[in-house]
């Protein structure tokens, strides 16, 4: 019953999406974080999506043919490699020998916009997967 | 009409398997609707059901033999294609999000009235056998 596996499909986007909204929410908590050096500064993260492949879908009694009913998955998070802005703050604790502070690479534009999205992809696979039950539903009820 | 299990409801079992497989399709492109680089994949309907009844390129099914009907792989082995999206992205992905939810409604409408017909012919067959005292 290939109607199943779309189960998997929509679960495995929705996982998805959820480590994505995870570190936009990570990302602005930390936007305002500072540290003492440029190594140890916060850094923006982003989750790296890509699709699980086929040998993986046919295990768990996916389809038989290459490219199609394949979920996602994420496969790492990666950190922004934007430069880190320092600025003079001689009175802060957490300031170096040249009373410099190390402030953290988030973008808040750039996240709002990731969140946004995120949730909405959310909302879609949600979608699909209440249509795909009704469908289900249906089918059980064939012939009544 | 005959009343081997195979044909009993035509070509209706064939069209229910290739929207399953199709829904299976766009929900996956949906679930990859951001990941860089995925080509967003759809069913080939026509070949597919041609195919599937064994009239390929014309879809005259009533015409098909009973032998022909009820190779029930066929809908899995549906041929896919790729969409061609209808505007570019910066990551190479192709998934029109909004194409792929209109369709998907679309194809969950087709297979209710695929299985509308399935139960019509439920019915019919249980008017005839109980002569309509059902």
């Amino acid at each position: 019953m290939s109607l199943f596996s779309i189960f998997n499909v929509a679960g495995s986007g929705m996982a998805a999406q959820s480590v994505r909204l995870n570190t936009v929410a990570s990302n602005l908590a930390n936007a305002d974080s500072v540290a003492s050096s440029a190594a140890t500064a916060y850094r923006a993260k982003e989750p790296l999506f890509s699709q699980i492949q086929q040998q993986q879908s046919l295990a768990a009694g996916g389809s038989t043919e290459e490219g199609a009913g394949n979920g996602v998955q994420v496969v790492g998070v990666t950190e922004s490699q934007a430069s880190i802005p320092s600025r003079y703050e001689p009175g802060n604790p957490l300031a170096d020998a040249d009373g410099y502070v190390y402030s953290s690479n988030v973008n808040p534009v750039d996240e709002l916009v990731n969140m946004i999205s995120a949730s909405r992809s959310y909302q879609n696979n949600v979608e699909v997967m209440n249509t795909t039950k009704q469908l289900m539903l249906k089918t059980l009820t064939l012939g009544q | 009409m005959s009343l081997t299990t195979d044909n009993l409801f035509g070509i209706n079992t064939q069209a229910l398997n290739l929207w399953q497989r199709r829904s299976e399709v766009l929900a996956s492109n949906m679930a990859n609707a951001d990941t860089p680089g995925y080509l967003a994949r759809d069913v080939d309907f026509r070949k597919a059901l041609a195919s599937a009844s064994g009239s390929d390129g014309n879809l005259a099914l009533q015409t098909t033999a009973p032998g022909q009907i009820g190779s029930g792989s066929a809908a899995s082995n549906a041929p896919l294609a790729y969409q061609i999206p209808n505007q570019p992205s910066m990551d190479g992905n192709t998934v029109d999000e909004q194409v792929q939810q209109a369709d998907f409604a679309a194809n969950s409408v087709h297979y209710q009235a695929s299985l509308s017909f399935i139960t019509a012919q439920i019915h019919m067959l249980r008017t005839a056998i109980t002569g309509g005292q059902g």
